[in-house]
């Protein structure tokens, strides 16, 4: 009993540099600790969520160097040198983004813990895509789950923030 | 109710919580940081059932950060056991202490608590603690559970029958079988599910030992209920004790009871004193909090040969799973309520049978009982129509009372409010273009392929409830301040998690005191600030909630009226209320509710015997329940090769009464049918035989996503309740109990020449595939 757990071997800490919604943060990072809880614990940017641990539901998306990631199965480290925007800075100067906008208008939230991450997912989608079909637009959001919302008020969300100029 | 303007209700408002939520920082409980916060995490059950024979804690103590490494043995005699709340007479009810004993029951079932100063150190303490266990023999059928000799869940009960609950309504039910031409039966599997809101559960618990009082955040429902009942597990009183639900991440029923985890936070805190936070993780989510549904039914329909329908004859066998949490024995019951639908059938037998067997406990999931008699009466309608070879929608027709015919009464025993069947169920053929679909489906038979249509016509049970009918009160609290300044702040007992009741209630009172919707705060979820309440669950809260602040504004208008009089020198009689302002005819001026909000907190020209201030409470019990319905219509095709079903068209109109909010609605009702959607094709909770969860992750438990949902064709009709003044009936359940036998039905339609008339969900593609390949095999 309790042979196979040796005692842990003092942890090494790595530097790290990320640009966190336009700051420049420096780190020395246990290598193990995951990108979202360095977001969420250490930088208090508490809108990134965990839903499920397995990147499976996506509530923990943000863009790293502008592409969508699930920061739960992501080390931290591994963002070294990148540059990370989360729900947090996609607002600027106060002014709403157009898919937050579109979230808003078009009644694309109910709970709100899965919006971040279909957020930050649907800006990626219109950066690539700037008007996409509703049928583009499922297929783009199919690594995000929500239980709320039944999907289809989320489609209206990113048609709006695609007619408001989408991913600006 | 006062003659208001309705300026804002009706009206498709936007949501007013809404800007926090999208910029991402509203603040749900894993969010709240506390200083010298402890971080919980649990050992757990990897079986079943065994015995526990040994558990070693030392390594996980030594480890760097751990704080405390607890087991049953030190903390169950400290903490009160599980509560369950349902009034089932003769429930044998096991003990459910918040750690496992030297028994475990369930895969997931808590062993050891290991608390550290850091979320990952306690998850290498989980990791390091031993428990030995001696595998027991394990009982995992309902079936099975209930035949002599079997597998006891809980060897002490002596029996693996929680309880028998029998519905006999309406007139004799031999006598009905004795006049049938026919009997029609069927056996009806509603497999079990899991709620999975995208937030786990979450728990901080701070205690403040100065003064005896305990603070609990709690991803919640039922801030209220958790009030009520922490006190007796772990003996801070209720006056002591204040819980807040944050912003809450999805419920589903999930988050409707009271949990060991919650009381074990409480508990810890005050034994460590310091503050504690559990975050479930989904694996954990997926075994140890509730599950949904899980009934197996044997039906019996009496009928004459032209479709009449004599009575109906039931028996369901339940699966509790191996504890009763708060309202486990209770869901059940709730389908009996409602077996016979929207039909006049006036004989109705019913025994459920909840038995316990070695998984998670089941408890209310969206819908609770109502989807189960629901899909149940609708399958069996189709089957009826088929066997005497009738039209669906005409046996459906025959079988609806007259508008005219509410409040209609029966034989479950309960009393229908108000209801237009016909007119949701034409609505909802206009909407699908019925004659076009019925000849493309005609015609996309004739070339082979197996499309179908399927039609569900539903009634189902909100605003629970009367507190008659409830195990400690149905009513709910609300509470009205006309603030000096003007403003309005509105508290409501009820706990909304995403339902919008911010931007709901907001309207109803802005409407009620004529005042702009900018100056109404809606504050809930803090039992520091909502002093009493009876919570979300049930399709209640705008229903229940949201009259009880209608009683709020009518009291403060009344004593407004009486500050206005005084200073118009007016008699109160005399005084108008319109709009915001009071007026007297002959008055020089009339009088906004701010600036008689401003005399009555001055309070230095008040009227004679009246108190100062402008606010009011009020406690709503509601007399009946409240009957929304209505009618989904969905037409799907399926793919021969692969068993894929494909959902062409979605059609439903529901009658939830007048609409609060046109947009939320639209909202609950489009993911209630997601949830249906799931449920009919994809989603089903699985254990093996020996006890094991199979579908413990996303990965394995198959959730619609964006792609799997059709677009929606929505529409409603209005038939109000007279249960209350806004003539409302609730809509956070309905798409989840109207359109599972709609999605059923068409797939089973798809199938029907090849005479599949019934399959039990869900209906995978591997499960329609076998059901077209064995047919295809047999007829060759």
């Amino acid at each position: 009993m309790g042979a196979r757990h040796q005692p842990l071997e003092a942890p090494v800490s790595i530097p790290v540099r990320i640009t966190i919604n336009g700051t420049l943060r420096q780190f020395d990072l246990d290598p193990r600790m995951l990108l979202v809880h360095l977001l969420r614990d250490a930088c208090t940017l508490t809108g990134t969520h965990v839903g499920c641990e397995t990147g499976i539901c996506g509530a923990c998306t943000v863009l790293l160097d502008g592409s969508a990631v699930k920061s739960c199965t992501m080390f931290a480290v591994q963002a070294d040198g990148a540059e990370v925007t989360t729900i947090e800075g996609l607002a600027k100067n106060g002014d709403l983004h157009p898919v937050q906008q579109g979230f808003w208008e078009r009644h694309g939230l109910q709970c709100g813990y899965c919006t971040p991450g279909m957020i930050m997912t649907s800006v990626q989608l219109l950066s690539r895509n700037a008007k996409p079909s509703r049928e583009e637009i499922a297929h783009g959001l199919a690594g995000n789950l929500c239980r709320c919302t039944g999907y289809s008020h989320i489609i209206d969300a990113v048609q709006y923030a695609a007619g408001m100029g989408g991913a600006r | 109710m006062s003659a208001q303007a309705k300026k804002y209700s009706g009206q498709p408002l936007k949501r007013i919580e809404d800007p926090r939520l999208i910029k991402g920082i509203g603040t749900y409980t894993d969010d709240l940081r506390l200083p010298g916060l402890l971080h919980v995490a649990f050992v757990r059950s990897p079986h079943a059932h065994a015995r526990v024979t040994s558990i070693d804690t030392s390594v996980a103590k030594a480890i760097k950060g751990v704080v405390a490494v607890l087991t049953g043995a030190d903390v169950n005699e400290k903490c009160g056991v599980v509560p369950c709340a349902a009034a089932i007479p003769d429930l044998k009810l096991p003990k459910h202490t918040v750690l496992a004993g030297d028994r475990v029951y369930f895969v997931g079932h808590p062993v050891v608590v290991v608390v550290a100063d850091d979320a990952y150190a306690a998850r290498d303490g989980v990791d390091a603690v031993e428990v030995e266990y001696d595998p027991l023999p394990v009982v995992v059928n309902p079936e099975e559970a209930i035949k002599p000799g079997a597998t006891l869940t809980h060897p002490d009960l002596g029996t693996n029958v929680a309880f028998t609950h029998n519905v006999n309504g309406g007139t004799d039910i031999d006598e009905a079988f004795r006049r049938a031409d026919r009997v029609i039966k069927q056996r009806v599997y509603h497999q079990r599910l899991t709620p999975m809101p995208i937030e786990p559960r979450a728990v901080v618990a701070s205690y403040h030992a100065g003064e005896g009082t305990m603070s609990i955040w709690s991803s919640t429902q039922v801030p209220h209920y958790l009030r009520t009942l922490l006190p007796g597990m772990i003996g801070v009183a209720e006056n002591k004790l204040r819980i807040v639900a944050p912003e809450v991440g999805g419920g589903f029923g999930a988050k409707l009871n009271v949990y060991a985890e919650e009381a074990l936070c409480g508990h810890l805190a005050m034994r460590l004193g310091a503050p504690v936070k559990w975050a479930e993780s989904r694996r954990e989510n997926a075994t140890s909090t509730i599950h949904g549904r899980d009934q197996i039914g044997y039906y019996e329909v009496a009928v004459k040969n032209d479709g009449t329908i004599l009575g109906l004859k039931a028996r369901t066998i339940a699966d509790l799973g191996s504890y009763c949490q708060l309202l486990t024995p209770a869901v059940p019951t709730l389908t009996g309520l409602v077996l016979t639908g929207c039909y006049r059938i006036p004989a109705v037998k019913m025994e459920i049978v909840g038995v316990y067997t070695h998984k998670m406990a089941t408890d209310a999931y969206r819908g609770a009982g109502r989807p189960e008699a629901t899909y149940l009466i609708e399958r069996l309608m189709d089957l009826v129509a088929k066997e005497l070879g009738l039209d669906r929608v005409d046996l459906r027709l025959k079988h609806f009372p007259a508008p005219t015919e509410f409040p209609f009464g029966t034989a479950c025993g309960v009393t229908y409010d108000s209801g237009n069947y016909q007119g949701a169920l034409e609505k909802a053929r206009q909407l699908a273009d019925w004659k076009a679909l019925m000849s493309e489906r005609t015609a996309a038979r004739k070339s082979g392929r197996l499309f179908g249509v399927g039609v569900s016509t539903y009634v189902e049970i909100c605003a629970i409830g009367p507190s008659a009918a409830m195990p400690a009160g149905g009513w709910e609290w609300g509470c009205v301040r006309v603030e000096i300044s003007g403003k309005v702040t509105a508290i409501t007992g009820t706990s909304p998690h995403g339902q919008g009741q911010e931007t709901s209630f907001a309207q109803i009172v802005a409407d009620q005191l004529g005042v702009s919707i900018e100056d109404v705060v809606v504050m809930h979820g803090d039992t520091a600030v909502a002093h009493y309440g009876r919570d979300t669950y049930g399709s209640r809260a705008t229903v229940i909630g949201g009259t009880a602040l209608v009683m709020c504004t009518d009291k403060i208008i009344a004593k407004a009226k009486i500050f206005a009089a005084h200073l118009l020198k007016v008699a109160p009689d005399q005084v108008a209320f319109a709009d915001g302002q009071f007026s007297a005819p002959g008055a020089e001026k009339t009088l906004s509710l701010a600036a008689i909000a401003g005399e009555a907190y001055v309070a230095k020209n008040l009227p004679p015997g009246l108190e100062p201030g402008l606010e009011a409470s009020s406690f709503f019990e509601i007399p009946n329940f409240t009957f929304p319905f209505g009618t989904h219509i969905v037409a799907v095709e399926i793919d021969r090769e692969t068993g894929q079903v494909a959902i062409q068209k979605y059609v439903a109109v529901d009658d939830c009464g007048p609409q609060i909010n046109p947009l939320l609605v639209e909202g609950q009702v489009q993911g209630g049918i997601a949830h249906s959607i799931g449920q009919a094709l994809f989603e089903q909770t699985v254990y093996d035989e020996n006890g094991q969860l199979l579908t413990g992750e996303f990965m394995d438990y198959a959730m619609p996503r964006a792609t799997d949902i059709p677009e929606y064709i929505l529409g409603h009709t209005v038939t109000p309740s007279p249960t209350n003044p806004l003539g409302i009936k609730g809509v956070g359940e309905a798409g989840t109990i109207g359109a599972t036998p709609a999605v059923a039905n068409a797939v089973i339609d798809a199938l029907e020449s090849l005479g599949v008339t019934h399959l039990d969900m869900p209906l995978t593609p591997e499960r329609v595939w076998r059901a077209i390949h064995q047919r295809t095999v047999a007829t060759v």
